[in-house]
């Protein structure tokens, strides 16, 4: 009987934790990373400008994001906000998750379209509707240890991928054989991709129907990747197996590292006080010249799903005013989608973001493909292979493009479809 | 007789109470799932089945060609097979010789022992491949450092698609042997010490005692314990998505991995159904293999 | 000689697999004290130089360790009270109660054993969708609420109940309900205690079903927690060490002080095959 009791006691204890009623509208916002931990310093002040309105703040980690998002939406359970990457918005908007938002933007005087970059705000749009809101941008540029670099007789920062290769052996050959030149994590997609994307060749062709890996551009990105492991100038290892990249790059484990902005603020938190003044970032090298880089950066969303959308918009809305937009960029190092606040003070006056700011001229979006997140996987997959020498490049451009068409017969099939359609 | 007739009927209908709560949870929530998964493999179900349902066409055995011409399901296939062959016989045979080892009349703080070796089974998964994880760090885990002492070179355990199955080998047995033990030091414990009295007297020696009264003593326990131990080690999950999310060059993606990242990382589910499906096949298969073997030799 | 040698081997035996058991979480528990990056330096430590507490703290203060903590103490308990409920009932029916069916629904049961967990666990979840449980506490418990696993070791120690007593009940007019709940229950203690120590166990250590089902980070029992930090924060292995202390440390408690009755019931199914 006692037993019985307990276990009805327990049941209503689970159900009650299941709901707690409050007066205000909550907004539930998930945000990634290491943005998570960023806007919520901000989130107290924005509740203190709207208090009927409660935000409910989830990070979740980068590495788990998107199965996350396709795990909520298959489940049902998507957030009402939620920042995603980029790269995400056109899978998304063709699951029918997103809201539309051109109306809400043209009823919203805050927001000037034209203030954006403008390569950056195309990356939203899907089929001439708009689905997300810039919120930050990264790309990626070379960070670097420049004492390592003047002492291996490097006058100034590379230009070019020949000068950079030239740099890397000249750092191998320093103190014995102690440090690496760049630290190319295998199991990420962005080194590789940030090569393919130096020349004019597009990743996909057709309107994103084909694989395009089998081009001279892309050829000669997986020569150059295979090239950084065969002569040693990378070290063959994961970012699991890294340990903690701020130490190493402190010890000197590595001189270059291709990263975004975020990092600028973590190396300030992290490096110990000595390295101070000894790093420095440049923009990503081409072939003749300054280099192309990613199109990365967050987006806001609004889910379709959301309860209380009038209140959502209110955070989305306010969290592209530019005053927020310079704090935020203040606690995350990341840089605004807003050119008018690029003016302001803060960023201005930072010497590592002039490599982040001439490299933003220089950016070329992924594809605009649903399936973009499984290719970059089979991108990364490529490049293993060749760097363990399992492939040889030719090979490994062929089975690339092998396997993303087949993971685009589905696209092709639904193109087909709708195209058949009066 | 009218009595026990009564009897009868009242206790078949409690009996169908009693067990109907528990049966009516099983079939609803595991087996019309693992039909319907099968139902599924024969669809292709994805992520766009669940924006529009129209979206989803009836294909038949086509996901399973699919499979079968994907390399890296043979991969999988290949990493799974090298995982049970390497990782079931080791992890019985260290669970025969603690046992053993426990049982020996010349064995000290016997409980101790048994508890001691029996923990890691009860300790958390993720956690402990979590340590294991950094156990086997190519420079800082302490793996390595005792290899060093032993005058061994470090073994880049984790980063080598050669070492890093037998990476994962190494933690599943130092995971799972107390259990099996625990089975088998039961067995032995049913085993009469005249036995052995009568074996040694006849002069058997330790070899021949092991061969001819424990070996056919615990015949009927080592086989359930073998059948587990290989049926479990199919199953392989966890580990490698904790410790190294089907890495290095995806030599450690198992079946069950594959399923669950085309699952639920990508919501390919017919293509996913597709690999459970296959994998219950699998396990079916070697399970009736392996009884039809014991069979054979007389054990059960 | 010999009657040195043979003890001396096999105690030293023991000693060497004891110390390969117990090396891992040992160091675990030393690295948990550690300065934070002290761990992660050559040649690895195995003592921390100047212990510390920050660890820990930083994962109540900082990680919301605590939340995890209730979650998972929350729902393994919900889980061992549905499965005595459900699980010992089926059991001795299949045990002592004859009902028509009974042999074929047993077959049934124990096919089901052979068939992976988690080869149904994608339906399950799209089940779950319609039916609204998808990130609810309900819905983490679906699975627990009934297993071949539990019916059959209640069943395997039923069978040793004797008829006779039962007999005696129902001669005396008494309704099986109450045979079951004053006759039978009271001698199932052992195998009850022995099902409810290993749901417990079981659900505290169970992960990849709470992973899918659950979205919201705080309803998250503790093997999930740790999973998403281990990605997170796999720099931080001193950070980490702490979070699989207190993982794994309420279960391990539990079983060194309840094992016999822990281990009595796994080995007296698997024994008799």
């Amino acid at each position: 009987m006692r037993a019985r009791c307990l276990f009805a006691i327990l049941l209503l204890l689970l159900a009650a934790c299941d709901g707690v009623q409050d007066e205000r509208q909550v907004v539930r916002f998930w945000a990634l990373g290491s943005e998570g931990e960023a806007i919520a310093k901000l989130i107290p002040i924005f509740e203190r400008e709207h208090p009927d309105i409660r935000v409910e703040l989830q990070t979740v980690p980068w590495t788990a994001a998107h199965a996350k998002l396709l795990t909520a939406y298959a489940g049902g359970v998507l957030p009402d906000v939620s920042q995603v990457g980029n790269t995400w918005i056109a899978e998304m908007a063709a699951l029918g998750a997103l809201e539309p938002l051109d109306a809400r933007v043209a009823a919203t005087p805050g927001i000037e379209v034209a203030d954006y970059f403008p390569g950056i705000w195309q990356t939203n749009v899907v089929d001439g509707t708009l689905y997300g809101l810039p919120w930050y941008v990264d790309t990626h540029v070379l960070f670097y240890r420049r004492d390592l670099l003047a002492r291996a007789g490097v006058k100034r920062p590379p230009q070019t991928l020949d000068e950079l290769r030239r740099a890397l052996a000249a750092i191998r050959r320093l103190d014995g054989g102690r440090h690496y030149g760049m630290y190319v994590p295998t199991n990420e997609f962005q080194p590789l991709m940030v090569l393919g994307l130096q020349g004019g060749e597009p990743l996909l062709r057709d309107g994103g129907r084909y694989g395009n890996f089998r081009s001279r551009d892309f050829g000669r990105a997986l020569t150059y990747y295979k090239a950084l492991f065969d002569d040693g100038l990378a070290p063959p290892i994961s970012n699991q197996e890294i340990s903690n990249v701020y130490d190493e790059f402190a010890r000197g484990y590595f001189a270059f590292y291709l990263t975004g902005p975020w990092n600028v603020e973590q190396f300030n938190t992290r490096l110990p006080p000595a390295m101070r003044g000894r790093w420095a970032t440049t923009p990503m090298v081409g072939l003749t010249g300054p280099g192309n880089s990613t199109a990365g950066g967050s987006s806001l969303v609004l889910l379709r799903t959301a309860h209380a959308k009038t209140a959502a918009w209110t955070l989305m809305a306010w969290l592209s005013r530019p005053d927020i937009q310079a704090a935020f960029h203040g606690v995350s190092g990341d840089l605004p989608p807003r050119r008018s606040v690029w003016a302001r003070g803060a960023i201005a006056g930072d010497p590592r973001m002039v490599a982040f700011a001439s490299q933003l001229e220089h950016v070329r979006p992924a594809p605009p493909v649903p399936e973009w997140e499984r290719i970059a996987e089979l991108i990364m997959l490529a490049g293993q292979r060749v760097a363990r020498g399992e492939r040889s490049v030719a090979a490994a451009q062929a089975e690339l493009d092998q396997e993303t068409d087949r993971l685009l017969e589905r696209r092709r099939w639904l193109l087909a479809r709708a195209e058949a359609r009066p | 007789m009218n009595g026990a007739a009564t009897r009868g009927r009242a206790g078949s209908w409690a009996g169908l109470w009693f067990v109907s709560p528990a049966m009516a949870f099983i079939i609803v929530f595991f087996f019309i799932p693992a039909i319907v998964s099968l139902g599924l493999s024969l669809t292709t179900f994805d992520i766009y089945a669940l924006s529009d349902f129209g979206n989803v066409r009836f294909v038949g055995l086509a996901n399973y060609e699919r499979l079968f011409a994907t390399p890296l399901f043979w991969k999988a296939l290949g990493n799974t097979f090298y995982f049970v062959v390497l990782g079931a016989p080791l992890s019985v045979a260290l669970s025969l010789a603690a046992a053993l080892l426990v049982n020996a009349p010349a064995a000290r703080f016997k409980g101790f022992y048994r508890a001691l070796f029996f923990a890691p089974f009860v300790t958390t998964l993720v956690a402990t491949a979590v340590i294991w994880r950094y156990l086997l760090h190519t420079r800082y885990g302490l793996v390595n450092e005792m290899l060093g002492l032993a005058g061994l070179g470090p073994v880049d355990w984790l980063g080598n698609p050669s070492a890093s199955m037998p990476a994962i080998v190494l933690f599943s047995v130092w995971k799972n042997f107390g259990y099996a033990m625990m089975l088998l030091l039961a067995g032995l414990q049913t085993i009469p010490r005249d036995l052995y009295e009568a074996a040694r007297i006849d002069g058997a020696g330790s070899w021949q005692q092991f061969r001819h009264v424990t070996l056919p003593g615990i015949a009927p326990v080592l086989l359930v314990v073998t059948i587990m131990t290989v049926a479990n080690y199919f199953q392989l999950f966890a580990e490698p998505y904790v410790m190294t999310q089907g890495e290095p060059a995806q030599s450690t993606v198992s079946i069950l991995y594959l399923m669950f990242e085309q699952g639920f990382k990508w919501w390919d589910l017919g293509f996913a159904s597709t690999v459970a499906f296959v994998l219950f096949v699998i396990m079916l298969a070697v399970s009736l293999a392996q009884l039809a073997l014991a069979r054979r030799q007389g054990a059960v | 000689m010999r009657r040195i040698i043979g003890p001396l081997l096999i105690n030293t035996a023991l000693a060497a697999l004891g110390l390969f058991v117990l090396l891992p979480m040992l160091w675990m528990l030393a690295v948990s004290f550690m300065q934070p990056g002290e761990a992660a330096s050559y040649p690895p430590p195995l003592v921390p130089s100047h212990p510390t507490l920050a660890n820990y703290t930083a994962l109540f203060a900082r990680g919301g360790m605590s939340r995890y903590l209730v979650n998972s103490f929350l729902f393994a308990t919900a889980a061992t009270a549905l499965s005595l409920t459900f699980n010992v009932a089926a059991g001795y029916a299949f045990a002592k109660l004859h009902f028509p069916g009974r042999d074929m629904l047993f077959r049934l049961l124990l096919a089901g054993l052979v068939v992976p967990a988690q080869v149904g666990m994608l339906a399950l979840f799209l089940m779950l969708k319609q039916m609204g449980l998808v990130n609810s506490y309900a819905g983490a418990l679906v699975p627990w609420l009934a297993s071949i696993f539990g019916i059959f070791i209640v069943r395997q120690y039923a069978l040793s109940v004797p008829g006779e007593l039962i007999e005696a009940g129902r001669l005396d007019g008494a309704s099986e309900l109450r045979i079951f709940w004053s006759i039978v229950l009271p001698m199932l203690r052992p195998v009850l205690v022995t099902l409810g120590l290993f749901t417990f166990v079981a659900n505290w250590n169970d992960f990849l079903w709470p992973l899918i089902i659950l979205s919201d980070d705080g309803r998250y029992t503790l093997p999930v927690a740790l999973a998403a930090m281990s990605r997170e924060h796999v720099q931080d292995a001193e950070l980490m060490m702490a979070g699989a202390v207190v993982t794994i440390a309420p279960v391990l408690i539990l079983f060194i002080i309840a094992q016999r009755q822990y281990v009595a019931g796994l080995t007296a199914g698997g024994v008799k095959g």
